[in-house]
């Protein structure tokens, strides 16, 4: 049965290849995001029309797009002409020498005005420039208005805080009889970045150097209570607008490209609003998707002008507008005529990077090939803590074994909220 | 004639060849990454599996996955299929055909339409609802109760996977002769000793390949559980695939897939043992 998956997905990754071997051919647009089928035919009908020159764009899924590009340096043999990706796709690409220079690229870009932080991000900790800033999304909440008149006494949508929203869950939990909390807890959700980007900075301020410290031992006792009162489902979710246009959960978090179908279909139900705060501020993640070429690409001055295009601010307001879960990385007016939802996770998506007591938290940088590894090390900490409820201290003592034992091995140096270190991130 | 002593070799070497290139090799290549980081030997991959918060848990839902599916999947075909063979012809090719389409199903599609059975606004849960049996969905899919979590999987990979059992016991059904049957039955033999005395030793050999089928099929068990479950029901491939897809760790990845080629190969070797057929109750 793997074999046949495993089939499928060379069977999906020959037929693009083999269709562009021969004639005339169109530049091949690689890309993680933009995946569901309402977007990337989206992209391919509106976004991308304007663009001069012929353009295929095949959305994969991330194993395949790092296999692929992989593949193709191997084998000395190129299609691929420009790879869309989020930040944690490019790393191990960057590591295998996949990537080409885009300091050129840059040079003749810088006047868009793309934020210092993001190319910094875009360089890979290396000395070139190997992504170009595309787009930007963060992780905000969405809840359902029929749950809004169980807010706990006192607590507002754009400051509630952690205590708050378990109170919240308990509410409802007594009103309904229904656990109508929700998150992205499944085999392909994002939950591994609440914990680093939301959880962790809020009570902590950091996400490796305290990892097993006082706080983070209170936090997880608290997360723990929460639970009580979340969706059981959780653990299958991956994006959470689909159990909350079904009912199951009223109250989520997740990214705001999986948050917004909900909000595009049924502005009227829902609310989107940032955040909660915790004991050290409100931890919240800026998500980064780029631009990059591989080398040996076929036609580079193509590969160049798309990327060109694609970061115009008019382009940018356009996918926004059509596709919604993703937001500019470039000077651009939004203008009026954006839909309610998509407005209202504009709204929710700068109050939280706004509000005073932020704690913004980076992408790991440095970990190269280790990423999924530091991945592993929060989403075990979750699973044995608060799914299987063993005791914190102990797996916090071992978990942070495992972390340490990773940053030692990437020697990937502290990134926000953690101070910066000398050499790799301790973990006290 | 000597010419001809070397021409089956001939015919089989296309066959051959392929299985070197698209089994062999790829087993070897596994093999290598499971065993080897940067060049040199090591046994780390499979320490930090062994290691794994995942592993035990893994190991043995699979092989009570395998233990409780596959006996009531031979059992079930058994049944139908003896059925089958009592039913006039044209009775019997049309149930044939409507019992078999699980088998023209993918694994995935199977898997989702279980899905929207079992989720919580799923069909089983408007039905009840609908019944008035039940006020609040149950959850029948959660990690907090293994047990419904595993019966549902256990169901759909029933449901999925009884075809193809029942399709090799059809036909060791039909090849054995009517008249043994009937000779029995002269003797005064019941209908349950002509089964446990004629019938069931004669379909042996067809017995023993449906088991080996559908056993090594079960500890590569993945999409079905994937979408009932994901990780609140680890399996040995769908761990494989984790490590693969989610930590990119090849290495761990391969381990897995090693130990469920190992347990494929013992109980493979297991059943020739146990089921020895002799060599003239072959088929021919």
């Amino acid at each position: 049965m793997v074999s046949l998956v495993s089939a499928l997905a060379v069977a999906a990754l020959a037929v693009p290849a083999l269709a562009g071997a021969g004639g005339s051919q169109p530049l091949i647009f690689l890309s993680t995001q933009l995946r569901p089928i309402e977007e990337a035919q989206k992209m391919r009908d509106t976004v991308l029309r304007g663009y001069v020159g012929a353009v295929e764009f095949i959305p994969v899924e991330p194993v395949p797009f790092v296999d692929r590009v992989l593949a193709e340096q191997r084998a000395g043999r190129f299609s691929i002409g420009v790879l869309g990706g989020v930040h944690g796709d490019f790393p191990a690409l960057a590591e295998a020498g996949a990537l080409d220079s885009l300091d050129d690229v840059l040079a003749a870009l810088r006047s868009r005005g793309f934020p210092e932080s993001f190319l910094k991000l875009g360089r890979l900790g290396t000395d070139h420039q190997r992504y170009i800033p595309w787009m930007q999304a963060t992780y905000i909440m969405v809840a359902n208005r029929q749950a809004l008149p169980y807010l706990p006494d006192g607590a507002s949508l754009s400051s509630l805080t952690y205590d708050q929203l378990r109170q919240w869950g308990q509410n409802l939990y007594e009103a309904t009889g229904r656990r109508l909390l929700g998150f992205p807890a499944g085999p392909t959700g994002l939950m591994h970045r609440f914990f680093q980007g939301y959880l962790y900075p809020s009570y902590t301020a950091s996400v490796v150097t305290e990892f097993r410290s006082a706080q983070a031992e209170a936090m997880w006792e608290a997360f723990r209570q929460l639970w009580a009162y979340v969706n059981p489902q959780s653990t299958s979710y991956a994006f959470m607008q689909e159990p909350l246009l079904a009912g199951e959960v009223w109250v989520a978090w997740d990214h705001t490209a999986r948050l917004i179908d909900a909000l595009r279909q049924r502005p009227d139900d829902f609310v989107a609003f940032p955040a909660p705060v915790g004991p050290a501020g409100r931890g919240f993640m800026p998500v980064l998707a780029g631009l990059a070429i591989p080398k040996g690409a076929p036609d580079r001055a193509a590969a160049v002008s798309l990327i060109d295009y694609l970061t115009r601010p008019e382009t940018q307001v356009t996918l926004l507008q059509e596709i919604g879960g993703f937001f500019p990385v470039v000077e651009a007016s939004l203008g009026s005529s954006l839909p309610a939802g998509v407005r209202m996770a504009a709204e929710a998506v700068s109050a939280q990077a706004a509000s005073p007591e932020a704690v913004p938290s980076l992408l790991p940088v440095g970990l190269g090939t280790l990423d999924g590894e530091f991945n592993r090390v929060y989403l075990d900490t979750f699973t044995r803590i608060v799914l299987r409820n063993q005791p914190v201290r102990p797996v916090l003592d071992q978990q942070a074994e495992a972390l340490r034992r990773i940053m030692q091995q990437s020697g990937a140096p502290c990134w926000p909220p953690d101070q910066p270190s000398d050499g790799a991130c301790p973990v006290q | 004639m000597p010419r001809r002593r070397w021409l089956p070799y001939l015919l089989i070497l296309p066959s051959v060849v392929f299985f070197a290139l698209f089994f062999v090799n790829p087993l070897v290549q596994a093999i290598l990454l499971a065993v080897q980081d940067g060049g040199a030997w090591t046994l780390d991959r499979f320490r930090q599996m062994g290691l794994d918060l995942y592993f035990p848990e893994a190991v043995r839902n699979t092989l009570a996955l395998t233990a409780v599916v596959v006996p009531v999947q031979l059992v079930l075909a058994l049944g139908l299929g003896l059925l089958l063979g009592a039913l006039p012809r044209g009775g019997r090719d049309a149930f044939l055909y409507i019992w078999t389409i699980p088998l023209g199903v993918s694994d995935l599609a199977a898997g989702i339409a279980w899905l929207a059975i079992f989720t919580e606004r799923g069909y089983l849960n408007s039905v009840l609802g609908a019944l008035g049996l039940m006020e609040v969905p149950r959850l029948w899919l959660g990690y907090h109760d293994p047990v419904s979590l595993f019966v549902a999987v256990a169901l759909a990979e029933v449901w999925r996977a009884t075809a193809i059992v029942l399709v090799i016991l059809v036909s060791g059904l039909q090849i054995i002769p009517r008249e043994l049957g009937e000779a029995a039955e002269v003797f005064g033999a019941s209908p349950w000793q002509r089964l446990r005395r004629v019938t069931l030793p004669l379909l042996r050999p067809s017995i023993q390949t449906a088991l080996m089928l559908r056993t090594v099929l079960a500890f590569e068990v993945f999409a079905v559980v994937q979408t009932l479950a994901g990780r609140n029901l680890p399996v040995l491939a769908s761990e494989a695939y984790t490590w693969y897809g989610s930590f990119r760790n090849p290495g761990v990845a391969a381990s897995y897939g090693l130990v469920i080629l190992g347990l494929s190969a013992a109980t493979t070797l297991l059943y020739l043992q146990l089921l020895k057929v002799r060599p003239e109750a072959r088929p021919s």
